[in-house]
C-alpha cells in the first residue's frame, strides 16, 4: 500500500517537472530573474550614505574657514558641490534638490574662536529622507569635531598641554571588518528570493490548474489529498533548494560574503523553511480563484513578512506589539539564521530556538493548508 | 456613445466584483503605511551591550552609568573574560562589547590617558558605526565632565536645522514612495493584465470587430483603473496627512497635474506591456519582474540612489518613478512648484511622450 | 446489459443558498447501460454528475455508485469510475504518451501495462505520428477521443462523460459514439450528459431534467410515444414549455 502511494506521488512529481520545464516563459522566471534581482538588489541595497552633496556659504574667508571647508571636500562621505555667496541661495539649492546639506560659516569665525574661544557653525539639512538626514548630520558633526580637535591640538602645542585627561577609544569591527554592506544584505536577499519562488510559484501553479479546469480531473482520480500536495510541492521544494545553492555560490564568489559557519546548518534550516513557505503558497491557492488574486494575496503576505523581518531594520527597536508579530514571521528566522551562520559562524545549538519555531510553523501551516484543501466542494 | 458607456460599465463591474483583489489593493498600502509609520524605524536604540571591565573602579563604573543613562543601551550581564565574547556575539545576545583594561582609572588620573576598546558586531554595518558613534559621544561627554576645571579653548558649536522634517520621521519618505508604487501597480500592471486577459480569452477580437473605435476600447479599459489608482493614492495621502501629520506645503492643483502626467506615463507602459504579452501570466510576470521590482529597488524609494554604484545610478534615470518621487516629495514636503521642479517635469513629460508614441505604434501594428 | 444497478439515486437534493439546483431526484442506472442525462443549461445535469463523482457535497438524499455510498466514501468510488470533464481533461502542455503515463500511473496501473495500453490506444486512434506531440497541437476531435480513451484506461466499471461532444464536427461525433458503443459492449456503464438532443437516440435510456427535477425518464422510443412526439427534440420542447405546445 505504502509503495503505491509513493508511486502516485512520483508520477505527479514527474508531470509537474515536465510542465515546468516545458513552459518557456517559466524557465527564465525561475532561474534568470532571481539571479538578476540578486545582482541588482545586492548592489543597490545599501543604507550606507555615500556621496552626500554639500554646499557651503563662507562669510568669513579666513584660514580656519578654508581649512574647515577643505576637510569636507577631502572627506569620502561628501561631495563639495558648490559654494554659494549667501544663505538664501544655498537654501534654494536645497529646495531644488541640488544638495543634501548646507554649511554656513559666519563672519568673524576665526576671530571669535581665537578671541572669545567659541564660535558657531550652522548646518541646514534636507531632512526629507528622515534617518539619512540624521546620518549625514552625524558625519558633518564628526568632521567638525575632528577639525575642532586639530585646531585645539595645534594651539595647545603653544600653551599648556597634557593637562587634559583623555580617553582614547579603539573600535574594532567583528565579522565584517570592512563594513561591507553586501555581507549584511546578501544573506537577506537570498532568503527573499527563495521565499518568492516558493510562495508565488506554488500558489500560482495550483491556481492555474483551478483556472484551467484540470484540477477537477485530478479531484476525480483516487489521488489522495496528501499525495497530491506532496506531489505538487516537492518539485518546488527541489527548485527552491537549487536556487538557494546557486544564490550561495554567487554570494560567496561574486559578493565575497564570508562563510564562517557550516552549510549543513543552513541547508537543514532551509529544508524546513521551504516547507513553511510552500505551505503558505498552498494555503493561498486554496483561498483564491484566479492567478491575479493569488499573486495579490501572496504579495500581501510577503510584504508584511519582509517589512517585519529585520531585513531592513532592527527588530529590537520596533514597538512591542510589532516585535510580537515578528515572532510569527518565518522570514525573520531565516534571515537571522543566514546572517548568524555565514557571518558569525553560529551553530545548531545557538539556533535551537529558530529550528524549533520553524518546525512547529511548518507543521501548523501545512496542516492548515491540507485541511483547507478540499477535493470535494 | 451609449455603447462606449456600456463598455465602461462592464469593465467597472469586472473590477469591482473581484472583492479579494480590491481588498488587497486598498488594504495593502494602508498596512504598509501603518507599518512604516509605527513599527519600522531607522533609529538605533535599546542596544544590548556587554561590559568587560578589568578594572572595576570608580571611573569605569561612572562611565557604565552614563551609558545606562543615555537610554540607547541595555547593559547585559557583565562578561568575565575575553573568551566569552565570541560566543556572546554568536548567540546574538549582544551587539557590542566595551572593554576596559586593568588600572583604567589610575591611568586616566595619573597619566591623563586611558584606553578603551569598543568591539562592535558589524554584521549590520550602519548599526555598528552608529553604536560606535554613540559610545564615542558618551565618552566625549565624560571627558568634558572630568576636564571641567580646564578652560577648553576654541570650542566650535554646531547648530543644525532639519528642514522640512524636523522630527526625522521616516514615514514622510515612504508615503510618496508608496503612492507612486500603487499608482504604477494599478495603472501599469493591472491594466496590462486586463487587456491581456481579453486577448487570452479571445474577447478582444470581438471588441475589435464591434463598432467601438480602438481608442474607445483603450480608454474604456483604462478609465476604471485610473479611477482606482487615483482613489487609492488619495487614501494613502490622506492617511499620511491625518494619521502621521505629513504636511502638504505645495499647491494641490500642481500636484494633481503632475500626478496626471505620471499616470499617463505608466498607462502607456501598461499598454506597451499588453502589446508584448499574449496571456495574463506573461503580462503579470513582465509587469512584476520588468517594471515593479526594478522600480522599487532603483527609484530611490527605499534605497538612496546616491549610494548606488554608478551603473545602477545611470539605470535609475530611466525609471519614471524616480522622477515622480522627487516631484511629489518636492511638492508635498518642500512646497515648491514648477519653478524648482521644471527639470524633473520635463524628463517625465519626455518619457511619457516617448512611451505613448511607442505603444500607439505597436498597438496599431498589432491591429493590422 | 445486466440487471444490477450500478448507480442508485434517491431524493438527491442540492441547494446553493436559496437556489435549488437538484430537487429530490431519483433514478437508477443498470450495468452496461448507456444512460443519457439531458436537460437545458442550468437544469442541474452537471451538478448531479458532480455529486455522483464525488466532486460536490449533496444537501440531502442518497446516492450510490458501484455499490458504494458516495456521500460516505467518495474516495472509494473514485477507484471504480472514469470521468471526462467538460473542460479538457488532458494536459495541453504534455504529449499524448505523457498524459497516458500520468493517468495510468495515478490509477495504479503497472508500468508494463501502461506501456502496452499506450501503444494500443495510439495505434487504434491512428495517432502514431503525433504520439510525441503536445496535446495542444491536436484538433479538437482527436482530443475528445483521446480523453475518452484515457478515461477508461484503467477499466472502470462506470464512466461519466460531461458534454464530451461539445463543439465537435458530426463525423467525429459519430466516431466518438462508436467508441462509446464499444465500451458499453464490454460491460462499461456510460453515464453521459449532453445537450445535443439527437444524441439521445443513441442511448439505451434517457432522462430529461427540467429545473432541477427529472421531467421524463424512458427509452428514446418510449419517450416519443409518451409525449406523442416525433423526435426527442419535440419531447424536450413539450417538457420545457408544456403550455406552448
Amino acid at each position: 500500500m505504502k509503495s503505491k502511494a509513493m508511486r502516485t506521488i512520483l508520477y505527479i512529481i514527474r508531470k509537474e517537472f515536465l510542465q515546468i520545464f516545458r513552459n518557456k516563459s517559466m524557465l527564465p522566471i525561475i532561474f534568470v530573474l532571481p539571479i538578476i534581482q540578486l545582482l541588482l538588489l545586492a548592489n543597490a541595497a545599501t543604507f550606507a550614505i555615500h556621496n552626500s552633496k554639500i554646499e557651503v556659504v563662507d562669510y568669513d574667508h579666513s584660514q580656519f574657514s578654508r581649512h574647515l571647508i577643505s576637510k569636507f571636500s577631502a572627506s569620502p562621505f561628501f561631495n563639495l558641490a558648490a559654494e554659494q555667496p549667501n544663505a538664501r541661495w544655498a537654501k534654494d539649492e536645497i529646495l531644488r534638490g541640488n544638495t543634501d546639506i548646507v554649511m554656513i560659516i559666519p563672519a568673524d569665525f576665526e576671530k571669535n574662536l581665537r578671541k572669545e574661544n567659541h564660535a558657531e557653525v550652522q548646518f541646514l539639512v534636507d531632512a526629507i529622507n528622515g534617518s539619512a538626514a540624521g546620518i549625514i548630520n552625524g558625519y558633518a558633526n564628526s568632521i567638525l569635531f575632528d577639525f575642532n580637535k586639530n585646531i585645539i591640538a595645534e594651539a595647545a602645542a603653544i600653551s599648556a598641554s597634557g593637562q587634559l585627561k583623555q580617553i582614547k577609544s579603539e573600535t574594532s569591527y567583528w565579522f565584517n571588518q570592512n563594513l561591507d554592506y553586501h555581507a549584511f544584505m546578501v544573506p537577506g536577499i537570498l532568503v527573499l528570493l527563495v521565499t518568492l519562488i516558493g510562495m508565488f510559484l506554488t500558489a500560482m501553479n495550483i491556481v492555474k490548474e483551478k483556472e484551467m479546469g484540470t484540477i477537477e480531473q485530478l479531484n476525480v482520480t483516487p489521488i489522495a489529498k496528501s499525495q497530491f500536495i506532496i506531489g505538487k510541492l516537492t518539485p518546488f521544494w527541489i527548485l527552491g533548494m537549487l536556487e538557494l545553492s546557486i544564490g550561495l555560490i554567487i554570494a560567496k564568489y561574486i559578493f565575497l560574503v564570508p562563510f564562517l559557519g557550516s552549510l549543513l546548518v543552513i541547508y537543514s534550516f532551509a529544508s524546513i523553511y521551504l516547507l513553511v513557505v510552500l505551505g503558505i503558497g498552498l494555503f493561498v491557492s486554496t483561498v483564491t480563484e484566479t492567478q491575479q488574486q493569488a499573486i495579490f494575496v501572496a504579495w500581501f503576505f510577503m510584504l508584511i513578512f519582509i517589512l517585519l523581518s529585520g531585513f531592513f531594520t532592527l527588530i529590537e527597536i520596533m514597538p512591542h506589539w510589532a516585535q510580537t508579530i515578528t515572532l510569527f514571521d518565518p522570514i525573520r528566522y531565516f534571515v537571522e539564521v543566514m546572517r548568524m551562520v555565514l557571518l558569525k559562524g553560529s551553530g545548531f545549538r545557538d539556533l535551537h530556538v529558530h529550528f524549533a519555531v520553524i518546525s512547529a510553523y511548518a507543521l501548523v501551516v501545512n496542516g492548515l493548508a491540507v485541511w483547507n484543501y478540499k477535493k470535494r466542494v | 456613445m451609449k455603447r462606449f458607456l456600456g463598455f465602461i460599465q462592464k469593465e467597472w463591474y469586472h473590477i469591482f466584483r473581484d472583492r479579494r483583489t480590491l481588498l488587497i489593493l486598498f488594504g495593502m498600502p494602508v498596512v504598509q503605511i501603518l507599518l512604516f509609520g509605527f513599527a519600522i524605524k531607522n533609529e538605533v536604540k535599546d542596544i544590548h551591550i556587554g561590559i568587560l571591565d578589568h578594572s572595576k573602579d570608580v571611573v569605569t563604573h561612572r562611565i557604565v552609568d552614563k551609558i545606562k543613562a543615555s537610554g540607547f543601551f541595555i547593559i547585559e550581564d557583565n562578561l568575565h573574560s575575553e573568551k566569552q565574547i565570541e560566543a556572546a556575539f554568536q548567540s546574538g545576545k549582544i551587539k557590542v562589547v566595551l572593554v576596559f583594561g586593568e588600572n583604567f582609572g589610575h591611568d586616566l588620573n595619573a597619566n591623563h590617558l586611558a584606553h578603551v576598546q569598543i568591539l562592535s558586531d558589524a554584521s549590520n554595518p550602519n548599526v555598528a558605526t552608529t553604536i560606535s558613534n554613540y559610545i564615542n559621544a558618551i565618552l566625549r561627554q565624560y571627558q568634558v565632565e572630568i576636564n571641567e576645571t580646564q578652560v577648553l579653548p576654541m570650542a566650535i558649536k554646531a547648530k543644525e536645522r532639519m528642514l522640512f522634517n524636523p522630527e526625522l520621521k521616516s514615514v514622510f519618505m515612504f508615503v510618496p514612495g508608496i503612492m507612486t508604487i500603487i499608482l504604477m501597480l494599478v495603472t501599469a500592471m493591472m491594466t496590462s493584465v486586463s487587456i491581456a486577459r481579453e486577448k487570452e480569452l479571445g474577447t478582444m477580437e470581438v471588441l475589435l470587430v464591434s463598432p467601438l473605435k480602438p481608442f474607445q476600447i483603450i480608454i474604456g479599459k483604462v478609465f476604471p483603473y485610473i479611477f482606482l489608482a487615483l482613489s487609492n493614492a488619495t487614501i494613502i495621502l490622506l492617511l499620511g496627512i491625518f494619521v502621521f501629520g505629513m504636511p502638504v506645503n505645495g499647491d494641490y492643483f500642481f500636484l494633481a497635474l503632475e500626478t496626471a502626467l505620471f499616470i499617463i506615463a505608466t498607462l502607456s507602459l501598461g499598454i506597451l506591456i499588453s502589446t508584448i504579452a499574449n496571456d495574463q501570466q506573461t503580462a503579470m510576470m513582465i509587469s512584476m519582474g520588468g517594471l515593479m521590482l526594478p522600480t522599487i529597488i532603483l527609484s530611490g524609494f527605499i534605497f538612496p540612489i546616491s549610494s548606488m554604484p554608478w551603473l545602477l545610478r545611470l539605470l535609475s534615470n530611466v525609471i519614471p518613478a524616480r522622477w515622480f518621487i522627487i516631484i511629489i516629495k518636492g511638492v508635498l514636503l518642500k512646497g515648491v512648484n514648477i519653478h524648482f521642479l521644471w527639470k524633473e517635469t520635463l524628463v517625465l513629460a519626455g518619457m511619457t511622450i516617448g512611451f505613448l508614441f511607442i505603444s500607439i505604434k505597436r498597438y496599431k501594428t498589432r491591429l493590422e | 446489459m445486466g440487471d444490477e444497478n450500478v448507480i442508485v439515486v434517491r431524493d438527491l437534493t442540492k441547494k446553493f443558498g436559496s437556489f435549488t439546483a437538484v430537487d429530490k431526484v431519483s433514478f437508477e442506472v443498470k450495468k452496461g447501460e448507456i444512460f443519457g442525462f439531458l436537460g437545458a443549461n442550468g437544469a442541474g445535469k452537471t451538478t448531479t454528475m458532480r455529486i455522483l463523482t464525488g466532486l460536490l457535497h449533496s444537501t440531502s438524499g442518497y446516492a450510490e455508485v458501484a455499490g458504494i455510498d458516495v456521500n460516505r466514501n467518495p474516495e472509494k468510488v473514485k477507484r471504480r469510475i472514469g470521468y471526462m470533464s467538460q473542460r479538457f481533461s488532458l494536459y495541453e502542455d504534455l504529449t499524448i504518451r505523457e498524459n497516458i503515463t500520468f493517468y495510468g500511473g495515478v490509477y495504479g496501473l503497472p508500468r508494463s501495462v501502461i506501456r502496452n495500453k499506450s501503444d494500443e490506444l495510439i495505434a487504434k486512434l491512428g495517432l502514431e505520428e503525433k504520439a510525441t506531440s503536445l496535446i495542444k497541437s491536436l484538433p479538437l476531435g482527436w482530443k475528445q477521443k483521446l480523453a475518452f480513451s484515457v478515461a477508461i484506461l484503467h477499466d472502470p466499471g462506470i464512466v461519466f462523460l460531461d458534454e464530451p461532444t461539445s463543439g465537435v464536427d458530426p463525423i467525429t461525433r459519430r466516431q466518438f459514439w462508436n467508441m462509446i458503443y464499444e465500451a458499453a459492449s464490454n460491460g462499461v456503464t456510460v453515464f453521459i450528459t449532453t445537450h445535443y438532443l439527437d444524441e439521445a437516440e443513441y442511448c439505451d435510456r434517457v432522462s430529461i431534467m427540467v429545473a432541477g427535477r427529472i421531467g421524463a425518464l424512458n427509452t428514446p422510443s418510449g419517450l416519443k410515444k409518451e409525449f406523442h412526439a416525433d423526435s426527442i427534440n419535440d419531447v424536450f420542447l413539450k417538457l420545457a414549455r408544456p403550455d406552448n405546445i
